[in-house]
């Protein structure tokens, strides 16, 4: 067998690592991100988690692909791979089988993960190769200056739709436990402690773990999640589940879900329903999960549901990168040929 | 019965059959008993894109041709002198690729009514009246399918599954004629049916019978010998290209010391050397079949970044698809392996026919000035040094590289010569290392303007790049003007300057001066060789070059072509490395140009040649 990677690299830190803190992940390049964008709250709060994480700050590699939020890498100090649109969770593949022992983080946007890098994405979740994806999603593409997204909604008029997008936008929720993710969460910028606390979590997920980050525009799609961040709305539009908690929501918590008979989500007022009948969360449980990704109703319609924001699923499953690991083990266990056998194979001849 | 024995010096075989019928099997165990016979041999399987195409169809039909001798054998020869045909559609494709006085062994029983009007010949015709009292040829017509009924009646299998053991039957026959031992066949059979005794005696039984044909039977009255070939003394195997590919890019990663990862996207004629390298999981070898041919080249960009050698196979719609990738990889300065096993285009093509039309997408297939270095493997076993060299150039140089390849050296066999890990050449990776005190750079070079790899994982090497252009030296994001115009010109330098340390241009065969000389580059070489040295031996002066590296190409190519009055490049495409040897360096190459999804045979060389050198 050739040498792992490992072997090459001299782990003077083959002990606990290292304390570094949120300052030693900042670089000397200045962040470029328009003066108000959504990705420095992010940028923040991945700085002040990832000192958490007891992780050697060398094992860390920040991939991305193209647009606003792939810059990214640039401004931690890490090891970082600005790559080619849409395709960083098939580079963040190759590394992370190429090296288990890094701690791969990808970061994408709503066109550069669903739109261009769309096949890559569902096919990272269905391996489960063990990555953190963050996936900033603010609904439009603003490096190329406004034009629509995959999640952009239905109507919605930017310089590519002047009279209002036609296309059905993807929900990366139910994209994403389609595709078999092991886990899904949402959180989003204006709301550091709970992007943190979502953060910390993703983070300790074994196998991929899809962050959506509700991101703010405010170039191009100025306001886009608001209703999910203003004091006025918020308690009413978004909702925040925790596992084992009831789902609760509403101005001074009054209101819940409840699975009806029909197994669909309703809203009940926790006035004249018991919370003992409300849904209690559970991010084991796939159906539930499935149920909680469809809460992605227009919030112009009557009778609408909140969004969710929080962990919706979180199970272990064997990570692609373990099991490539574990075959290569396997097929070592057994007697390894040397390259002469190997190039010689089974017929030889001999001219004297 | 006592049978006349004659010497030959060569002979081309040619099977064919419907795509059903076991022909690429025979093929290659007869070639594997020439081989053990001490034969040097060239072989071309020749088979349909369909996986099964309507049974005793044109479109149908497979085969395998084999040229052996006591001689140096360099291609697969141009016409036959057998031709082994298992039905009327097998005959109907192939007839014309015999030579005159050639032989004929049909299965009488593939020419019944229904494989006629199948090979849509009109009713009532039978091809092999009109060849029976034809003087050009000599017929054989066995009745194959009824005597393996025969032979295996005692067995109680069913007729499928008797008749799929027919080709054994002209194995056994041909395995005669041409006195090759059998034993390797044996052991195939073995090997393959080794858990279905029946089967396994089977298939000996037929074999056998196919053997005692020739031995007992009036109609085969002569028998042929072929004396061992004169081969340098050591060691052979015998080898595909896809397999000789696989191999070298192993061999590379025992040397370097680092590990294999080979992502890839199934494609004919590509996808075999993804089943070789999978088998050897027990040297670290990762395989990584991608979700598509992006995604391949970008999980190889991934585990090169990681510090393993990423390697990527494909043949020309894969290739257009990770041109961005590539770029990324060329502005990463990263070593990549991409692997082109070329077949017939433009888009789908034709995918088991070969070509060499992908050079210039090889040039200038990605967007910006993105140079790479090529190199074109010109033979079956010559894929094994190809693919360990561009490894090693990849590793040493932080560059991608493309080799080329084709579909007539990927599925073509010949004896090796091979290499013990001894005799192979060093490679060593540029690894970064921690300099104490000092800001490491990622866009620091050496004196060949390579930089340096920093590894994740590295402490105090944390680094970011990506394929936005860099500063020189550091590596930062940079719009400035100069700096843009700098890195172009050292990117282009890089790979230039591997010349440096590529052994100059040297002559394939031929005097360094004369009337003509012959330019060519991969797949062709067997043909172009064996073309220059019979005009050679017939006095004229010709000489012949054959390129290995195309970019950067060895130094001296302009002061050698000064000194011949003529110079053609024959190739498998329109004219692409003539256009290239004119414009770098104003050389009035003329083409000789083929793109029937066939190999070039050596009488049209010779003809094209002769036609130049009296022009």
């Amino acid at each position: 067998m050739t040498d792992t990677v490992a072997q090459h690299i001299d782990y003077k830190h083959a002990l606990p690592a290292e304390v570094f803190t949120a300052k030693d992940l900042v670089t000397d390049q200045d962040v470029r991100w328009c003066p108000g964008c959504g990705d420095y709250s992010i940028l923040k709060q991945v700085q002040t988690i990832v000192p958490q994480l007891n992780l050697h700050k060398e094992k860390i590699v920040f991939v991305s692909g193209i647009g606003c939020s792939s810059r990214f890498p640039y401004y931690m100090n890490t090891y970082g791979l600005h790559s080619i649109h849409g395709r960083a969770s098939a580079i963040a593949t190759g590394l992370k089988v190429a090296n288990p022992d890094l701690s791969v983080w990808v970061i994408t946007g709503d066109g550069d993960a669903l739109s261009i890098g769309g096949n890559h994405y569902i096919h990272l979740l269905r391996r489960n190769v063990d990555v953190n994806l963050l996936l900033f999603n603010n609904q439009i593409y603003g490096l190329t200056k406004g034009q629509y997204s995959p999640t952009s909604v239905e109507g919605q008029v930017t310089k590519s739709t002047p009279m209002g997008s036609l296309d059905h936008p993807f929900n990366p929720a139910a994209l994403s436990l389609g595709a078999d993710a092991s886990y899904f969460a949402r959180s989003m910028d204006r709301d550091p402690k709970h992007l943190q606390t979502t953060l910390l979590s993703s983070a300790k997920h074994k196998g991929t773990s899809v962050l959506e980050i509700y991101q703010n525009c405010n170039v191009f799609n100025d306001g886009a999640f608001f209703i999910y961040t203003d004091k006025e709305t918020k308690a009413l539009e978004a909702i925040f589940v925790e596992d084992g908690k009831p789902l609760i929501f509403g101005e001074n918590n009054t209101k819940g879900i409840r699975l009806n008979a029909q197994g669909k989500a309703e809203i009940v007022s926790l006035e004249e329903t018991s919370i003992n009948d409300l849904w209690i969360h559970d991010v084991k449980n796939i159906d539930k999960a499935m149920i909680l990704s469809r809460f992605y109703d227009d919030p112009s319609d009557e009778n609408h549901l909140p969004r969710p924001f929080g962990v919706f699923y979180d199970v272990e499953r064997p990570s692609y990168d373990d099991q490539v690991q574990f075959q290569l083990q396997i097929a070592n266990a057994t007697k390894v040929p040397t390259l002469d056998e190997i190039i010689a194979g089974n017929n030889t001849w001999t001219i004297e | 019965m006592l049978k006349n024995i004659e010497a030959l010096d060569q002979v081309v075989i040619r099977f064919a059959g419907d795509s059903g019928d076991g022909i690429q099997l025979i093929g290659s165990e007869f070639s594997m008993a020439t081989a053990l016979a001490r034969n040097d041999l060239g072989t071309f399987p020749d088979f349909p894109a369909e996986i099964r195409a309507p049974a005793g169809t044109l479109p149908g039909v497979s085969g395998f041709q084999i040229h052996f001798g006591s001689v140096d054998i360099h291609t697969p020869g141009d016409s036959c002198n057998v031709l082994v045909v298992m039905n009327a559609a097998a005959l109907k494709k192939n007839i014309d690729g015999l030579s005159k006085g050639g032989i004929i062994l049909a299965n009488e029983d593939g020419f019944d009514i229904k494989n006629l009007k199948l090979a849509n010949y009109p009713s009532g015709v039978n091809p092999l009246d009109d060849l029976r009292n034809n003087k050009d040829y000599q017929l054989h017509i066995i009745p194959i399918t009824k005597l393996t009924r025969v032979a295996l009646s005692t067995y109680g299998l069913g007729t499928k599954e008797t008749d799929r053991s027919k080709n054994m039957f002209i194995l056994g026959l041909i395995c005669w004629m041409y006195n090759r031992p059998m034993l390797s066949i044996h052991e195939f059979l073995q090997r393959k049916f080794g858990k279905h005794p029946v089967i396994f005696q089977a298939n000996i039984d037929v074999l056998n019978a196919g053997y005692a044909y020739g031995e007992t039977t009036e109609l085969m009255a002569e028998r042929y010998t072929i004396k061992p070939a004169k081969m340098p003394a050591g060691k052979y195997r015998s080898i595909t290209g896809n397999a000789a590919t696989a191999l070298g890019m192993l061999a590379a990663s025992v040397k370097s010391g680092l590990q294999l990862f080979f992502g890839t996207y199934p494609i004919t004629p590509a996808s075999d050397i993804l089943h070789d390298l999978a088998k050897f999981k027990s040297s670290g070898v990762i395989t990584f079949q991608a979700e598509d041919e992006i995604a391949a080249v970008c999980s190889a960009i991934g585990a090169s970044y990681a510090g393993l050698i990423g390697a990527t196979a494909s043949s020309g719609p894969g290739l257009d698809l990770k041109s961005e990738s590539i770029g990324l990889a060329v502005m990463l300065e990263q070593p990549l392996v991409v692997i082109n096993v070329q077949r017939a285009g433009p888009s789908t093509g034709m995918p088991t026919k070969t070509e060499q039309a992908d050079l210039l997408q090889s040039f200038h297939g990605r967007h910006g000035e993105a140079p790479l270095p090529i190199i074109a493997a010109n033979s079956p076993s010559d894929c094994f040094n190809t693919a360990f060299e561009a490894t090693k150039i990849a590793i040493e140089y932080m560059t991608p590289v493309i080799m080329l390849s084709d579909g007539y050296i990927a599925n073509g066999t010949e004896p090796w010569l091979f290499p013990s890990e001894l005799e192979l050449a060093e490679i060593n990776a540029p690894f970064a290392k921690v300099i104490d005190g000092g800001k490491f750079h990622p866009y620091q070079r050496d004196e060949n303007l390579v930089r340096k790899w920093a590894i994740p994982g590295v402490k105090e090497l944390e680094n970011r790049i990506g394929g936005l252009e860099k500063e020189d030296v550091t590596g930062n994001i940079s719009y400035d003007a100069k700096n843009h115009e700098l890195m172009v010109h050292i990117r282009n330098n890089k790979v230039k300057n591997i010349a440096n340390n590529l052994p100059p241009v040297r002559l394939d065969s031929g005097l360094d001066s004369g009337d003509l000389l012959v330019i060519s580059w991969g797949g062709t070489y067997g043909s172009v060789k064996t073309a220059c040295l019979q005009l050679q031996a017939e006095g004229l002066a010709v000489s012949h070059l054959h390129l290995r590296w195309l970019n950067p190409m060895p130094k001296g190519i302009p002061e050698l072509a000064s000194k011949f009055k003529h110079i053609v490049v024959p190739e498998l495409n329109t004219g692409q490395l003539k256009s290239i040897l004119r414009s770098e360096y104003l050389i009035p190459a003329i083409g000789f140009n083929k793109i029937q999804g066939q190999p070039f045979t050596i009488q049209e060389l010779k003809d094209s040649f002769k036609t130049q050198i009296n022009n």
